[in-house]
């Protein structure tokens, strides 16, 4: 009897307490609605950075007080599947960053929201200057899906002690008398690259993983991995075999590329130069500097060229307040923000691309490597490869590359292999 | 005076025939198992149920779409013509792994069985690799088996130029087993250690005074006595061996070429790398069928394998 008694009492008092529990409950849920959180992913966890996007968010907020932006800095080598994992979990971010390799994917997919509509909207914003070929990326059907907020070219960093150390003729040498050719920069490489202890030529990040980042060589053949529309491969066309042939003998053959498995450190001073872009001029050393220059990529066969990284700032459709996150978005990259995120992240915003502005925001180049790489760089470079469903065919071009890092390789074969493999993947 | 309430109260009379002291112990048995009951439904049965129900679907995650296929998927996985590749490098990783790790295992243990000075010190030496980070203890190996890494300058001491241990098919193969064996061989050897003590001295003394050899004390004695635990360890280890993944993430990335593309770090880039997470998780169903059919197989050759079986 107590037992029933106290049973009943029980379930009496929880319909009585329910819902009035819930009435405060749901008079907060109200508020709540009133105050609006956005995340934003993104893969730099550098200090500089973070607090200069705070004070971004900062500044927002005194015009959006109900609006507070936090920063998900997630690992950048494992980033992209990091945030789709979120968005598969149902727990996407309001904003991301996203790599430009993975650009196509969403853009197509439609996970974005259009941005267009809320730059132009945006009081002073100026959206006509970011140049179209910065934006052709991240541009769908005319409407701009994500912000390119940093569009960083590669350049060659050189350590001239250990070169002239070496016997070997620097680049600043080789430039000004006209002989700046991928043959005479590896002929350097190869000459540092046989003193024990050291490396010649580092493809930053390469790894005989990021194959990607070759394109900093092989853009001088004149090389590509599939067709401009991309749907044919072209990787086992003459000029992606003369460059990874001229690639292949560097590494194994002149020792003026550290092979796989190997690992140099540029920035630590047991290099003679590495291919990355100006951003990681950060990393030069300040307690047993040595001296370095900056210089563009060599000429190839094929000419001069120019490679650029970029970044790009977009709005999850899959977010709850995707409007007022582009919005935010709008603001971060407005001229005056624009030109604060420069000193960290280039910005193709034309206004921005001149020496004087470039100066204040890189103080460690000469105004000779911002006029010959930035500038040139960001006008006249083409885009490091991207495609739709990029990360598989990244995958199996790595793995059908596995055959060309090795010594006896027999390249074209392994070329026209790694078209049999991806040729079905661009199509699609 | 015990007729009185009965009569008074034919309510309560009715309730406690119905909780007999069997269903009290029955509700009882089920509060104390019911903490781990929830727990596997709730991450075990229930993701279950949902990945075999992914494996009908394909789901884009970033255009949000969840469609119904079929057997779309079950059919991608017979035409997959990377397939044969993944399941010939996790049998050969499985197979070294099982027999590299019960064999160095065994002998640590037969070693360590004895009672000498200091035996504890070598004991926690080499069980301390298992308690570990895994992923810094992998890191740490990535470094070491670097073509200019410690151990080919530990090489070249002795004038050996050394491989490009993780660059090269087969030797990228057996490094992954090496480094995985070091670093869990410690929990069986403490396992088999156990069994051993626990075989009776009296055995060893008549096998003795019979005049067997040593090798044939532990073929004849030792072996059968601890077959179970040999049962056992082999289970964990096999179960285990088809799940090992931030090995070859750190290591080797399943390279080169395909060479140690595992199923699982295969299905971590279907589903998370390329977003296929449908096809994703029709490879994990597989995996689960394999695991299911390899345990079963094992657990039905106790009979002949284990001792107290027979």
């Amino acid at each position: 009897m107590n037992y029933h008694r106290t049973l009943k009492s029980a379930v009496a008092a929880l319909a009585v307490a329910v819902p009035l529990g819930l009435s405060p409950l749901a008079g907060g849920i109200a508020n709540a609605q009133d105050a609006v959180n956005l995340r934003m992913t993104i893969w730099s966890a550098n200090e500089a950075h973070l607090k200069l996007f705070n004070d971004i968010a900062a500044g927002f907020k005194k015009d959006h007080p109900n609006v507070a932006v936090t920063y998900e800095s997630l690992p950048f080598e494992t980033y992209t599947t990091a945030l789709t994992t979120q968005i598969a979990g149902g727990n996407a971010p309001d904003m991301a960053w996203i790599f430009e390799t993975a650009a196509y994917d969403f853009v197509n997919s439609g996970a974005l929201f259009p941005l267009t509509d809320t730059l132009k909207a945006t009081k002073g914003y100026n959206a006509e200057e970011l140049s179209a070929t910065a934006a052709e990326r991240w541009t769908k059907d005319g409407k701009l899906y994500a912000y390119p907020f940093s569009t960083s070219p590669f350049a060659m960093f050189v350590n001239n002690d250990i070169i002239k150390a070496a016997g070997a003729k620097t680049p600043a040498e080789m430039i000004a008398a006209g002989q700046w050719t991928w043959e005479n920069a590896i002929a350097t490489a190869s000459a540092v690259g046989k003193v024990p202890g050291k490396g010649g030529l580092i493809v930053r990040d390469f790894n005989y993983q990021t194959w990607q980042n070759l394109a900093s060589v092989w853009n001088g053949w004149g090389a590509s991995p599939w067709s401009a529309d991309g749907k044919t491969c072209t990787m086992a066309e003459k000029p992606m075999v003369d460059a990874l042939t001229f690639i292949h003998q560097a590494a194994f053959k002149n020792k003026a590329m550290p092979g796989p498995g190997e690992s140099v450190d540029f920035f630590a001073g047991n290099a003679a130069m590495t291919i990355t872009q100006i951003s990681r001029a950060s990393l030069l050393p300040k307690d047993k500097p040595f001296a370095w220059d900056l210089v563009p990529l060599p000429k190839g066969p094929a000419g001069d060229y120019a490679l650029i990284g970029q970044a790009g700032v977009g709005v999850m459709q899959a977010g709850k307040n995707a409007k007022t996150a582009a919005e935010f978005v709008a603001y971060m990259t407005n001229p005056e923000n624009s030109a604060k995120l420069s000193q960290f992240f280039p910005s193709a915003r034309k206004s921005l691309l001149n020496a004087e502005v470039l100066k204040k925001t890189n103080p460690l180049l000469s105004q000779e490597q911002i006029d010959k790489v930035v500038i040139s760089g960001i006008a006249t470079g083409k885009v490091i490869p991207g495609h739709t469903g990029f990360a598989q065919i990244q995958q199996a071009v790595r793995s059908g590359l596995d055959a060309v890092w090795r010594p006896e390789a027999n390249i074209p074969a392994a070329l026209q292999q790694i078209c049999g493999q991806i040729g079905p993947l661009l199509k699609r | 005076m015990a007729v009185v309430p009965q009569t008074a109260r034919p309510e309560g009379r009715s309730s406690s025939s119905f909780w007999t002291v069997a269903r009290r112990d029955s509700l009882a048995g089920f509060l104390f198992i019911a903490p781990q009951l929830i727990g596997i439904t709730l991450f075990v049965l229930i993701p279950l149920c949902l990945v075999f129900w992914y494996s009908l679907h394909e789901w884009n995650v970033l255009a949000n779409t969840f469609s119904y296929t079929g057997a779309t998927n079950y059919q991608m996985l017979l035409e997959d013509p990377n397939l044969p590749s993944v399941l010939g490098a996790t049998a050969v990783f499985s197979a070294g792994l099982v027999i590299f790790n019960l064999s160095l295992a065994l002998l640590l243990a037969v070693l360590l069985n004895q009672k000498l000075a200091g035996i504890t010190i070598f004991r926690t030496l080499f069980f301390s690799p298992v308690v570990v980070s895994l992923v810094a203890w992998t890191i740490v190996w990535g470094f070491l088996l670097q073509k200019n890494g410690g151990i080919n300058g530990v090489l070249l001491v002795f004038g050996i130029e050394g491989p490009n241990w993780l660059r090269e098919p087969v030797t990228a193969m057996i490094s992954v087993i090496v480094v995985q064996v070091f670093k869990n061989v410690g929990l069986n050897m403490i396992l088999f250690l156990a069994a051993l003590q626990g075989v009776p001295n009296e055995l060893y003394e008549a096998a003795r005074i019979d005049g067997a050899p040593r090798f044939k004390q532990f073929r004849r004695i030792t072996l059968p006595l601890i077959s179970p635990t040999i049962l056992l360890t082999s289970i964990i280890t096999i179960v285990g061996s088809l799940q090992v993944f931030a090995q070859i993430a750190v290591l080797t990335q399943g390279g080169p070429g395909l060479t140690t593309t595992v199923l699982v770090y295969y299905l971590y880039q279907q589903a998370f790398q390329f977003h296929f997470f449908g096809y994703g998780s029709t490879l994990s169903i597989m995996l689960f069928a394999i695991v299911v059919v390899l345990t079963f197989a094992q657990w039905q050759m106790r009979k002949r394998i284990v001792f107290y079986e027979s």
